[in-house]
């Protein structure tokens, strides 16, 4: 009984949602958020909602862990590697955290498997690190009408912006189409400083927490663009594209499909 | 009419590691024409073989995107903070 309570007040009182209300609390337990991708921005993500006492994570990775990963992507270790990432990270999740429910999707994400994964969650983590996958999660979370938080990082660069289907602007707002192949450094070309992934997906993380908590402002209509060189952080403002092919006016995206244009895994 | 760029950081390597630059012009595409007499090779990474705006990137005037102004007629003025701002791919 004594250890019985000693565990309550660790998990519930102790460990998960300081510093807000029960209500709050009870959005926290029943809050269901989705990373793509668990890198170097989708490792801080999942640390940090797992310790915060999110109800259920959701992990989607089909890579396993390459030496190339450990400087930003925390959550594994050396004796990890060649071992699938999705795996790894929820045992990891689960033994740290174990009032977290942590679903695990050993797969990559497609046009086939998205439409099955997507509207279980309440928000999804772009954690992906190819510019297809990017463009395949905006579509997917439009489409499917789940709110999601999009980021990208390259060398001492990171951006991130918040989108709720329809109501603010997507990423193909204000980019329309994929670039290109090699149009944009793929993460092996322009490298990736950690603490600069680390960054950029703590901000992922805390836009997932107010969502699910629904609480404060979300990152809507705003990029949010940081130089780390330079030490400099600036928001530039966003607005939907009537024009938009996905969340425009007149769109000829209209199911999810596989996204055309070819860029470097980040392996 | 003088204006600062801010680079992003995937075409620091046309400008020698500068994060910002003066350039001159009295639109847009003016300023882009000098980007790229100053530092060759700017254009062609943020303009396509027709001389239009890449839709993977985007130009701010003040944080306004140029898209929903005058696209590259848009006028500047003295002062004016221009801001390029490319999809970035890495995660």
């Amino acid at each position: 009984m004594l250890l019985k309570f000693g565990v309550e007040m660790d998990t519930e009182a102790g460990r998960f949602g300081q510093g807000i209300g029960p209500e709050e609390k009870e959005r926290l337990r029943r809050g269901r958020v989705l990373i793509v991708g668990v890198g170097g921005l989708g490792s801080p993500v999942a640390l940090h909602l797992a310790s915060a006492g999110i109800g259920t994570l959701g992990l989607i990775d089909f890579d396993t862990v390459d030496l190339s990963n450990l400087h930003r992507q925390i959550i594994y270790r050396t004796p990890d590697i060649g071992r699938p990432k999705a795996a790894v990270a929820a045992a990891r999740l689960r033994a740290a955290y174990p009032n977290v429910s942590v679903e695990c999707f050993q797969e990559r994400l497609s046009p086939a498997n998205l439409p099955d994964i997507f509207p279980q969650y309440d928000f999804i983590i772009d954690g992906t690190d190819r510019i297809v996958s990017k463009y395949l999660v905006n579509d997917g979370a439009v489409l499917c009408g789940v709110p999601f938080s999009h980021a990208g990082v390259s060398g001492f660069h990171g951006q991130t912006m918040t989108v709720v289907p329809r109501q603010s602007a997507c990423f193909r707002c204000l980019f329309p189409v994929p670039p290109p192949e090699g149009e944009i450094p793929s993460c092996q070309e322009a490298g990736i400083i950690g603490a600069l992934a680390g960054s950029i997906g703590l901000l992922q993380a805390v836009e997932a927490l107010k969502s699910v908590l629904r609480i404060g402002t979300l990152l809507t209509n705003r990029m949010l663009i940081y130089d780390a060189l330079q030490e400099h952080w600036r928001t530039v403002q966003l607005s939907r594209d009537r024009q938009c092919p996905l969340c425009g006016e007149q769109p000829s995206i209209r199911r999810i499909a596989s996204i055309e244009s070819v860029n470097e895994d980040c392996g | 009419m003088s204006v600062r760029v801010r680079v992003p950081t995937p075409l620091r390597r046309f400008t020698a590691g500068a994060e910002e630059v003066g350039v001159s012009g009295e639109t847009i595409g003016h300023v882009v024409e000098d980007l790229d007499r100053k530092f060759p090779g700017m254009k062609e990474r943020v303009c396509d073989e027709q001389g239009r705006v890449r839709r993977f990137v985007n130009i701010y005037v003040n944080g306004d995107d140029i898209r929903f102004l005058s696209s590259l007629e848009t006028p500047v003025k003295d002062g004016d903070e221009v801001a390029i701002v490319p999809a970035i791919a890495g995660g």
